[in-house]
Formats: C-alpha cells, sequence, structure tokens
C-alpha cells in the first residue's frame, strides 16, 4: 500500500525493497505474513520512523495484527520442532541489530522448503540463528548462576540484574520452581522492567523510581534485621574457600565475567 | 547467627575446602508446594568462583574439623596444631536454608572429621541432612561424604537424604595408602562404596514395583584421588577410574593435584606447586573415557605410562595412531569423527546432522566452532588439500601443536582446558 507509484521506482541494482514495523515480535511474524500475501520479499527491515534508505524501490509499512501473527506461528510450529520454535525466540530476545532479518530469512527458508531445515547448521542463517539463540540461552544461565537475592525489611527477597541479552523472561519458570514459598522480585535495570511473585504468581512489574538501583545494593534501611549478617558470613565463607596454591583470577574471570560483579554479594 | 558463627564458618570452610568435587548434577526434584528449592535437570548451577577459578556450588562444610585420625595428605589431621571448630546442627541448617534463599549456592556439600568414632560422627552428619528435609522440607541438592568405616544401617539411612554420597579413594593402591592413611585401607573405602551403591540398586528394584518406595542417592557416588602425593603413575590412576566407573553407582571420579598442607611430613614429595598441569590432563583423559568413548589403556599404556603434559591426550592418542586419519568428515561415522583433535562432542553431532543436507566443508566447519587449526591434520572434506598426518609426520604436528608447559611467571595461571 506504501510502495512508491510505479514511475518513481528506480531500477539501480542497489535498488531495495523495504518493510517498516514495530520492532515487536508478533510485528516480525505480521511481516512474514505480508510478505506472503503481496509476494513481496524485503531486503531490509527497519522500525518505524526510521529514514528511508537511498535506492528504495518499495516500502511497505506492516500493520501487527494478531490474526496474522497467530496464522505465521501456528504454520511455524506445523513446519518446525518446538526445540526450533524456542531458538527463534531465543535469538530475538537478543536484541541484536539485524536478528529480525535473520529471523525473517530463517522463517521463510522453512517455509518455502519441503522439509524443515533447521538442522542444516551448513547454511550461514540456520547456523547464525543457532550460535545467537546459544548465547542468549547461556546469558540466562549466567542469571540463573548469578541472581543474587538480598532480604529486604517486607520479606520480599530482590534482585537487580542487567543481563547483556534480554534474557530474563527465559529464567522465570525456574526461580518461581525454585523459591516457590518465598516471595521475590528480580528486576532488569538496564531494561526498566522486572518480575515480581507473591507466593501465587509472577506478574511484570515496572519501578517507578529504579535509578538508586543501578548500584547493585539495596539500600541498608531497606534491608531486613538479619540481612546484613548473611551477607558477611557469605562474604566471609566465599574468601575462606580460595586455595592459595592456585590463585588464578583469569580463570575466575572466565568463568563470572566481570560485567556481574556489582551484582554479587561476594564481590561487593 | 552471629559473629561466632561468622568464625566458626571460615575455620571450617578452611578445611573443607580442598575436596574438590563441587558437581551438584544428577538429580531432578521438583519443587512441591510449600517446600523450598528444587534441583535442575543434567547440569548442576554453579553459583560463583573463588578467586582460585574453582566453582562454588554447595555449601562445602565440615561439621567438624576435629579428628582422630592423622592422614599425611590432609590438613585436618590429629598432629596439626590448627584452629578447630564444630558447628552445631542447627547452626549448619540455618545456614544452608538462608543461602539457598539468596541464591548462593545450589545445596550442601557436608563432610566432617572423624570424632569418637565413625557411626558416632556420621550419625551427627545424618541428623542435619535429615533435618533439613523433614522438618524444613529442603529441596535442594544434598551431597554427604561417607566417614570411612562407617556401618550400612548410617549409609542406608543417609541415603534416603542424600542426592549423592562420596567416599574418597584418595590415594590409588592401597599400599601407598596405607603409608600415608596407616589408620585407613581400601577396605574401609571399598566397603561403604559397595553399601551405597547396593542401596541404590536396591531402590530402584524397589521402585519399579512401587512408586511410593523413597528415592536413594538419586545422583549417585563420586570419589576423589589425590595426584602427585605418591608414585603412581597416570596409568595406575586411570585404571582404577575405569574400574570405578564400571560401577552403575559411580558418576564422578575427581583428580585433585596434591597441596603440600603438611611440608614438615618426610613422606610427602617436596613440591613447590601443586601439579595442575598434570591434574588437568587427567580430567581431559577421564572426559575422553566418559564422553569421548576411549579405553583407558588406549590413552595409557605401559609404554606411555603417564599421560603427555604438552598435549592434550587426545592429540596424544592421534599422533600415535596416524593410521587412523584422515577421517571423511562426509561419511564417517559418529566415532570416528569424535577422534579428531580439534572436533568436539557437540561439533560432531553438528556434522554428523548438518551433513545429510549436503556436503561440508572448511569454511562451514570453521564456523560451526571446529578447531581447525588442530583439526586439518586428522580430516578430509570437500576441498581441503590433502597435508594430513600422515604427510606432515606426527612429530612434526607434535612440535607446532605443542601448548607450552611453563606456566606464565606473571600470573602463574591454567584454564582449565577441556579436549575438543
Ligand atoms: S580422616 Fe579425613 S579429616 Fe581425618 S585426617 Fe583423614 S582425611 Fe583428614
Amino acid at each position: 500500500m506504501d510502495s512508491l507509484p510505479s514511475f518513481f521506482r528506480i531500477n539501480h541494482p542497489l535498488a531495495m525493497r523495504v518493510f517498516f514495523y514495530d520492532k515487536t515480535f508478533e510485528g516480525l511474524l505480521s511481516a512474514v505474513f505480508d510478505a506472503y500475501s503481496r509476494k513481496t520479499f524485503p531486503d531490509r527491515l527497519l522500525g518505524e520512523g526510521s529514514i528511508v534508505p537511498l535506492f528504495t524501490e518499495e516500502s511497505h509499512r506492516v500493520d501487527t495484527v494478531e490474526e496474522k501473527t497467530r496464522r505465521v506461528w501456528t504454520a511455524l510450529e506445523k513446519k518446525i520442532s518446538a526445540q526450533a520454535c524456542n531458538i527463534l525466540t531465543h535469538a530475538w530476545l537478543s536484541e541484536e541489530t539485524g536478528c529480525d532479518e535473520l529471523i525473517f530469512r530463517y522463517i521463510c527458508k522453512n517455509i518455502d522448503s519441503t522439509v524443515s531445515i533447521e538442522m542444516n547448521f551448513g547454511d550461514a542463517d540456520v547456523l547464525k540463528l543457532f550460535q545467537t539463540a546459544k548465547r542468549v540461552g547461556h546469558e540466562g544461565h549466567y542469571l540463573r548462576m548469578f541472581v543474587r537475592f538480598q532480604k529486604a525489611a517486607d520479606d520480599i527477597f530482590f534482585a537487580p540484574v542487567s543481563p547483556r541479552y534480554n534474557a530474563l523472561p527465559l529464567t522465570v519458570d525456574h526461580f518461581r520452581d525454585r523459591f516457590s514459598d518465598q516471595k521475590w522480585i528480580i528486576y532488569d535495570v538496564k531494561r526498566h522492567y522486572g518480575y515480581y511473585y507473591d507466593l501465587q504468581r509472577v506478574e511484570e512489574i515496572t519501578l517507578d523510581d529504579d535509578v538508586h538501583l543501578l548500584g547493585g545494593k539495596l539500600d541498608e534501611t531497606m534491608m531486613a534485621a538479619d540481612e546484613k549478617m548473611f551477607q558477611e558470613l557469605w562474604k566471609g565463607y566465599f574468601k575462606a574457600m580460595t586455595i592459595k596454591e592456585r590463585i588464578n583470577p583469569r580463570l575466575q574471570r572466565q568463568h563470572m565475567p566481570k560485567r556481574f560483579w556489582k551484582y554479587l554479594t561476594e564481590k561487593q | 547467627m552471629n559473629e561466632a558463627v561468622l568464625e566458626k564458618l571460615k575455620v571450617l570452610a578452611e578445611s573443607a575446602k580442598y575436596d574438590v568435587s563441587c558437581s551438584s548434577s544428577g538429580t531432578v526434584r521438583k519443587n512441591k508446594a510449600g517446600s523450598l528449592g528444587n534441583t535442575v535437570g543434567g547440569m548442576g548451577i554453579c553459583h560463583s568462583f573463588s578467586e582460585d577459578g574453582r566453582c562454588i556450588s554447595l555449601l562445602k562444610i565440615m561439621l567438624t574439623n576435629n579428628c582422630i585420625y592423622d592422614c599425611a595428605y590432609c590438613i585436618n589431621r590429629r598432629s596439626n596444631d590448627i584452629r578447630r571448630a564444630t558447628l552445631s546442627v542447627q547452626e549448619l541448617v540455618e545456614l544452608t536454608i538462608s543461602f539457598y534463599r539468596r541464591n548462593y549456592i545450589e545445596g550442601l556439600f557436608l563432610s566432617s572429621g572423624v570424632v569418637s568414632s565413625p557411626d558416632y560422627t556420621m550419625e551427627r552428619m545424618v541428623r542435619v541432612i535429615k533435618e533439613l528435609r523433614l522438618t524444613h522440607r529442603f529441596n535442594g541438592y544434598i551431597h554427604m561424604k561417607s566417614i570411612p568405616g562407617a556401618s550400612r544401617e548410617l549409609i542406608n539411612e543417609a541415603g534416603l537424604y542424600a542426592d549423592r554420597m562420596s567416599v574418597n579413594l584418595e590415594i590409588a593402591t592401597e599400599e601407598n595408602l596405607k603409608l600415608l592413611a596407616p589408620e585407613k585401607n581400601h577396605g574401609s573405602i571399598f566397603e561403604p562404596m559397595r553399601y551405597i551403591q547396593q542401596g541404590m540398586l536396591q531402590h530402584l528394584e524397589d521402585r519399579k514395583r512401587m512408586r511410593t518406595v523413597p528415592r536413594f542417592v538419586p545422583a549417585g557416588q563420586s570419589t576423589q584421588m589425590i595426584v602427585g602425593a605418591t608414585s603412581e603413575t597416570d596409568k595406575d590412576i586411570l585404571r582404577i577410574s575405569s574400574l570405578l566407573y564400571k560401577r552403575p553407582s559411580m558418576k564422578r571420579v575427581y583428580y585433585s593435584g596434591f597441596i603440600p598442607v603438611n611440608s614438615y611430613d618426610k613422606r610427602l614429595p617436596a613440591l613447590t606447586q601443586a601439579p595442575l598441569v598434570r591434574e588437568n590432563r587427567l580430567y581431559q583423559a577421564d572426559w575422553l573415557m566418559r564422553f569421548y568413548q576411549f579405553r583407558a589403556d588406549e590413552i595409557v599404556d605401559d609404554q606411555y605410562p603417564d599421560l603427555d603434559l604438552q598435549i592434550d591426550p587426545k592429540l596424544s592418542w592421534a599422533l600415535r595412531h596416524p593410521e587412523m586419519f584422515p577421517v571423511d568428515i562426509n561419511r564417517a561415522d559418529y566415532a570416528a569423527i569424535l577422534r579428531v583433535p580439534g572436533i568436539g562432542v557437540k561439533s560432531a553431532k553438528l556434522i554428523v546432522t548438518s551433513r545429510r543436507f549436503g556436503r561440508l566443508n572448511a569454511s562451514q566447519l570453521k564456523k560451526m566452532g571446529i578447531v581447525m587449526k588442530k583439526a586439518q591434520y586428522f580430516i578430509t572434506c570437500n576441498e581441503l588439500p590433502m597435508f594430513t598426518v600422515n604427510e606432515a609426520t606426527p612429530d612434526y604436528l607434535r612440535k607446532i601443536l605443542s601448548q607450552p608447559v611453563k606456566q606464565k611467571k606473571e600470573d602463574g595461571q591454567l584454564a582449565i582446558i577441556f579436549p575438543d
């Protein structure tokens, strides 16, 4: 609908088709839907309001519609395994530039092929998607390792985090299962949202004022009475565990990247 | 909880830290409503890494570091003049729960020095884990060491609450064990190992008939050997490991490079540094046995009783067997691909699944994470020039692929690198 009238079209080797969409996962799936119903496939996917590149031959604005999203996803679920669907959503959470175009190509390749190509790691897109998803999954694993709760005065266990990828949603089930008899909040300080578990269910929350959390620590006035003591006990234990004949800070950093340290009680 | 507990905690952590096993893997236990914790499938979770780069997964602690025994390699031996401490059952339980709730730890690894008698000690340890499970409905991971010489009854009780149990072999040959730990013998170690195994198998059998039968050490048992305190070769050590792995309950054997904690004892070698490279090579060899379908006698034999310190054991094997190469990436079976230096378990699987879609070439292999620097001499694929181990000669490859053994002075560090 937004495509330029034909007399405007530039016949240039670099000329591109561009889709604009709202940069949501649902929007991306809607873009796939549009591409197949229009039978034109974009060379670039751009966020709404981005500058139209020079040499744009054709542009189209994608409406994110639940029905389109659902139909694409259902088709995909029929074609590829549940594991491959997971890989796809993990890759989306990487928030890396170009990752939407990668996912778009991956979906199209699977739709166009008679069999699922998810195992064809000789294909550059399949391998790249797999590797991206793996990094996001690993970031989720880092969260399961390095989340540190501090017990607040109202008995809520609170943990600020700032993962490299948007991996927090991947960990919610784990934390709900593990800490089902305590209230907790895990809050992504970088992305300004988190999850609150109230002993019944988990809900997504945004705190009005999260600037003071950037330091990684709760203010002492907000801590439960015995919190400081347990932090000291843990720090004392952590220090005593080092075997000094084997000191190896490089190995320590390799396993426990520095970017997590400010949230680690034992490193504060 | 107060300052006194903090002091005790430090003393007992100091005493427990030389036990290397950290793994918290092997059990899947979902949380039940109203209880605390779960254990996750397959791999356990590491929660921190101490300055020596070792994983901290469990609260590894001793109930007491008092001991009536005098094992030469142990910091807690009775003839040492060190600070001694004992935690009460209550204190240990509270520490475990409080640390767990803050996501510091995956669970508890409880060991103890021997006080009064093996059974007296075991009984107190069992009380801790029983209380955690029954009173506090604690569902996290529990690893409990069995005291050498403990009775079958207590082991059977402990097995109901622990995910994993372990009895440390410490020294691979009985002769040397008796030299360093006169109060122990292989019997006092293999016996509890056998009890654990029998308990486990018995409960597995019973559970087939009745689901309500409780689980018994669902994550099996592990053990540890000290490396470099006595004269055993790597062949002696790996032979024992492979025998242990034949037992269905034995999940992990750990190797602990000897740290001369009691340098005054003349039965021990005078080491300036723990044999960390050797320890790392043993772990690599252990991986080859567990995940790469190698037999111990393929890795070390009478001709080569010790692991090569300069190259990893997989490369070492490949260089001794040039006749097995090159391997055709597009044709060879999984087992053969797995033996190629530079190809790990994951990449071997990627290769086998991907090649059905078309022949793989070198640049695709590289993208999949195969270490071509090594692998190129051992494979053929679509368009790779043929300069394999046979043309290059094993000697030449050994030279160019060796890692310098001498550790850099400034950091004295060694990354744990598992073989690809
Ligand atoms: S029995 Fe255990 S704690 Fe006691 S001296 Fe021997 S190794 Fe150390």
